[in-house]
């Protein structure tokens, strides 16, 4: 991931953005409460602006209905002073919980069924465009990560949304890393990672959790290639159906389109092909070896 | 009943030097005589009796065949032949013997097919070739040897079932046998060049049956004046004197000599004529070409040759007089003629021994693809089918609409939408675990609840220290720890795999029993859907014997070292997955068959 190393730049810059779950549905309930989090999370910002002047950190929180930019340290108006920059992030964390608030009590009438998943693909989209930003604004080298803490579970609803942002942060060569902090693991965050060259790790002691992203979230892409980072020991490769959105193992896959559906259609729903031959009649699997 | 005698020594042990006697083997039992009749070495010995046989390899020192007993202990009775062959016969004697004997009774009847049609109730009757194929081929590849024994001769699969799918192996031998034939040499035979020994006035050419034919298959009117001529009016001999004579005179300028000798003498006249075969057949090329520009033939072709081009074969450039009949043929002409007739390719099988064999053979193989050419009606239809379509010009027709339908993807906002509504429906099912999360805490509640964590955060400022050092040295000996597993797990080398470290016995019975599986799980699941009592009986012994592999893999993996243990599972996995699939289709047909009750007229119906 790192780009040809030039004299005139240094080889260890980073562009961190950061994505923060914000859930509050989750939040109610982790052993780790928030506010701890935070107290992490923040003197991490800080840690990632001491290693180098060039670094840039980004934070972008993930809520249930909305997602929105709360920091950015390349903005004019940062003092660099560390009590600072926490206040500044509280505060707009607050703005954001309220306007976040605001939108999901306005679309759901429903108030019996909340939604249990944060917009992981929505602050997904968000870092891409950021960097997107970055690279064609003319900043030089910026070499852009993107780092996910996230706690709540995956939405299957989000899936092809997700797995298109992780596409595309594959074609531009942006490693995803994810951290868990969550009680169980996240396949999307798991793919990601995998398909984009990022680290993956779920910390087994949450109040040490500071100490986890600065010894294997800090490091900038560069020094990566010295470093043994730690690896997860399988990938979970499952896809969810579109027509259902559930996990599945097996099902049917469009020809043209590559969809993916569990129950035989007789039309593909996204571009629309038909499917002329009738289904087998038994579900015999054919393993041949 | 086939009946086998050999001369061998029979002996208890591998080491002694044995008892020579007769052996004499038929289908139920064989016996043993010594030379010497008072020697109480005497066998006589039911086959029934005999559960295998081993033998050594060929090569060896000893050529000996073992008919075991029992086969854990390897007590048996021991052969030694003279050479292999007797051996090898023997052994494949007793190996049909024992086939037969062993499989279960009753199967003969329903026989796949196999390499020939097997009317009779015995094993199929095997050509001899086919014996020595797959004979050969089990002598080559020891793993194939093995699971040859371990699942035929202990009556799991039959020997067609075995060689069923391996019909690729087999039939390889058989493409042996047609060679290639070698076609034309590219340098210009026919061309014949005299050698001229320089003290007498004599010239001498030599032609060998490759030069002849050549001649013949590049220059037609040759050909033609060969069978016409020779043996009625003149000798061989005499022909080809004609013939070289006809081409020194050519060589040498002397054009009017030429003339004058081809005035004279009538055969003479016909070498050095233009060869109207030939101009004939450029012809016909000219007429058959495609006018929408192939340039398979144009005017420049063969004889329709422009003046005052080219090069003759000496290097002149002379002007033909065209008065006399004396043709030249330049040196790309004649070049182009030969590279014709090699791309041509040779027809003909004939040995090149007489020549007047080959002439006929040739002119079959032309008179053939003249007639063929002649009746080829349809040819000429399609080529002015195509010459009416490329003489459309392009930009003047209308657009014809493509044959296909064009991918449509319908506007994404659509579906996005809908998925929205799909999804809003069916978030209650979603799989994945919620039981960490509080439902029932209302949406006010949560928010609320996250406020004032926030606010907290903000009040209370920043922790001093940001963590304590104790957790902070929990952290590093995790991570450390973790690191150093998974780098001592994986091995440094990256080329290493789990499967190099495991030691070498568990190594190869692993291999073994995949490959085993493998083979038993291929006629496993090519058996469903089950229509026979054959195929039934077939699938039982197939579980068994996966039963079988099953308990030794179970064996395997618990009797591993600690240090293994983990590795040795992971590979152990897949095939007791895929073993554990297969059992899981076996009882549920079973089940569902059960359901179903009684027998059906025409078998087992899925």
């Amino acid at each position: 991931m790192a780009s040809a190393p030039s004299k005139l730049y240094q080889d260890d810059v980073s562009l961190v953005v950061a994505l923060l779950d914000t859930n509050p549905f989750f939040w109610a309930g982790a052993s780790l409460p928030f506010s701890e989090f935070l107290h992490h999370v923040i003197p991490f910002i800080n840690t990632l602006l001491l290693l180098n002047q060039l670094n840039r950190v980004v934070l972008i929180a993930t809520g249930t209905s909305s997602c929105g930019y709360i920091f950015d340290s390349g903005d004019g108006n940062s003092s660099g002073n560390s009590n600072a920059v926490c206040s500044g992030i509280i505060k707009k964390l607050e703005d954001f919980v309220g306007k976040d608030s605001k939108i999901t009590k306005g679309s759901n009438g429903d108030s019996t069924r909340p939604a249990i998943s944060s917009l992981l693909s929505g602050s997904l989209s968000l870092a891409l465009c950021y960097i997107q930003r970055i690279f064609r604004c003319g900043a030089r080298h910026p070499q852009p990560r993107i780092l996910c803490l996230q706690g709540s579970p995956d939405g299957p609803e989000q899936y092809v949304a997700v797995m298109n942002s992780i596409f595309s942060a594959q074609r531009l060569m942006i490693p995803i890393d994810s951290c868990i902090v969550g009680a169980q693991h996240s396949a999307f965050l798991q793919q990601a990672s995998y398909i984009t060259g990022g680290v993956y790790l779920k910390p087994q002691q949450l109040d040490g959790l500071f100490q986890f992203l600065a010894a294997v979230f800090a490091t900038d892409l560069h020094s990566r290639n010295f470093l043994r980072l730690p690896k997860p020991a399988g990938v979970d490769f499952r896809a969810s159906c579109f027509c259902h959105k559930k996990t599945i193992d097996m099902g049917y896959v469009c020809s043209v389109c590559l969809s993916i559906f569990c129950k035989y259609h007789k039309k593909c729903s996204t571009c629309g092909s038909e499917f002329n031959q009738a289904a087998p009649d038994s579900t015999i699997p054919d393993q041949k070896h | 009943m086939a009946v086998i005698s050999v001369a061998t020594r029979y002996k208890t042990t591998v080491k002694e030097p044995g008892v020579p006697g007769v052996l004499k083997m038929n289908e139920e039992r064989f016996v043993f005589m010594p030379n010497d009749p008072r020697s109480l070495m005497k066998l006589n010995v039911e086959f029934k009796n005999i559960k295998g046989h081993k033998f050594s390899k060929d090569g060896s020192k000893q050529a000996l065949l073992n008919l075991t007993q029992d086969p854990e202990k390897g007590t048996g009775y021991i052969f030694e032949f003279d050479n292999f062959t007797d051996r090898n016969s023997c052994r494949d004697f007793v190996g049909r013997v024992l086939g037969k004997l062993q499989s279960v009774p009753g199967r003969p009847n329903e026989q796949s097919v196999p390499e020939k049609p097997a009317g009779a109730p015995l094993p199929e009757q095997l050509s001899a070739i086919e014996m020595e194929r797959r004979i050969k081929l089990l002598r080559e590849d020891s793993e194939l040897q093995r699971l040859h024994k371990q699942f035929v001769l202990s009556g799991v699969l039959t020997e067609s079932e075995f060689w069923a799918t391996r019909k690729a192996l087999l039939g390889e031998d058989a493409n042996h046998t047609t060679k290639q034939r070698p076609g034309f040499k590219s340098a210009m035979l026919a061309d014949v060049r005299p050698s001229a020994d320089g003290r007498t006035n004599k010239v001498t050419f030599s032609l060998t049956p490759e030069i002849i034919q050549q001649i013949f298959a590049e220059k037609p009117a040759v050909h033609r004046a060969f069978l016409n001529l020779v043996p009625s009016k003149m000798s061989e001999k005499d022909f080809w004197t004609k013939y070289c004579r006809a081409e020194y005179l050519n060589r040498t300028k002397n054009a009017v000599v030429a003339a004058a000798e081809a005035a004279e003498d009538e055969e003479l006249a016909v070498f050095l004529k233009h060869d109207d075969i030939l101009a004939n057949e450029a012809r016909r090329k000219i007429r058959r070409v495609d006018p929408t520009l192939d340039m398979e033939a144009d005017e420049g072709d063969d004889y329709i040759h422009l003046p005052d081009h080219g090069i003759l074969r000496d290097g002149q450039k002379d002007t033909a007089d065209t008065e006399t009949e004396v043709s030249r043929r330049t040196l790309s002409q004649d070049l182009n003629r030969h590279a014709a007739v090699v791309l041509e390719g040779r027809t003909l099988d004939v040995e090149l021994g007489d020549t007047r064999t080959v002439a006929e053979a040739l002119a079959w193989s032309k008179q053939e693809l003249l007639s063929n050419e002649k009746s080829e009606e349809n040819v000429n239809l399609e080529k002015q089918e195509r010459v009416a379509r490329m003489t459309e010009l392009e930009d003047l027709q209308a657009s014809r609409n493509p044959p296909y339908a064009s991918l449509c993807i319908k506007d994404p906002r659509e579906y996005f939408d809908s998925q929205q509504a799909n999804a809003l429906r069916s978030l209650g099912g979603t799989e994945f675990g919620t039981n960490s999360l509080d439902l029932n805490l209302s949406k006010e509640e949560a928010y609320r609840h996250l406020k004032e964590q926030i606010s907290e955060a903000k009040s209370r400022g920043l922790k001093n220290p940001i963590i304590r050092p104790d957790t902070a040295l929990k952290v590093f000996s995790g991570l450390s720890q973790h690191l150093s597993s998974t780098r001592f797990q994986l091995g440094k080398n990256s080329q290493e795999s789990a499967l190099d470290r495991i030691p070498h016995r568990t190594k190869d019975e692993l291999m073994h029993h995949w490959t085993s599986i493998q083979e038993l799980l291929r006629h496993f699941w090519s058996s469903y859907p089950i229509t026979t009592t054959g195929l039934y009986n077939k699938v039982q012994r197939v579980k068994d014997a996966m039963a079988q592999i099953y308990q030794k893999l179970q064996e395997i993996k618990e009797s591993s070292q600690s240090d293994f243990r983990h590795q040795i599972s992971l590979l152990v996995q897949p095939m007791l997955q895929a073993l554990d699939a297969a059992f899981a289709h076996y009882d549920s047909e079973q089940q569902k068959r059960a359901a179903k009750g009684g027998a059906k007229p025409n078998g087992f119906v899925r």
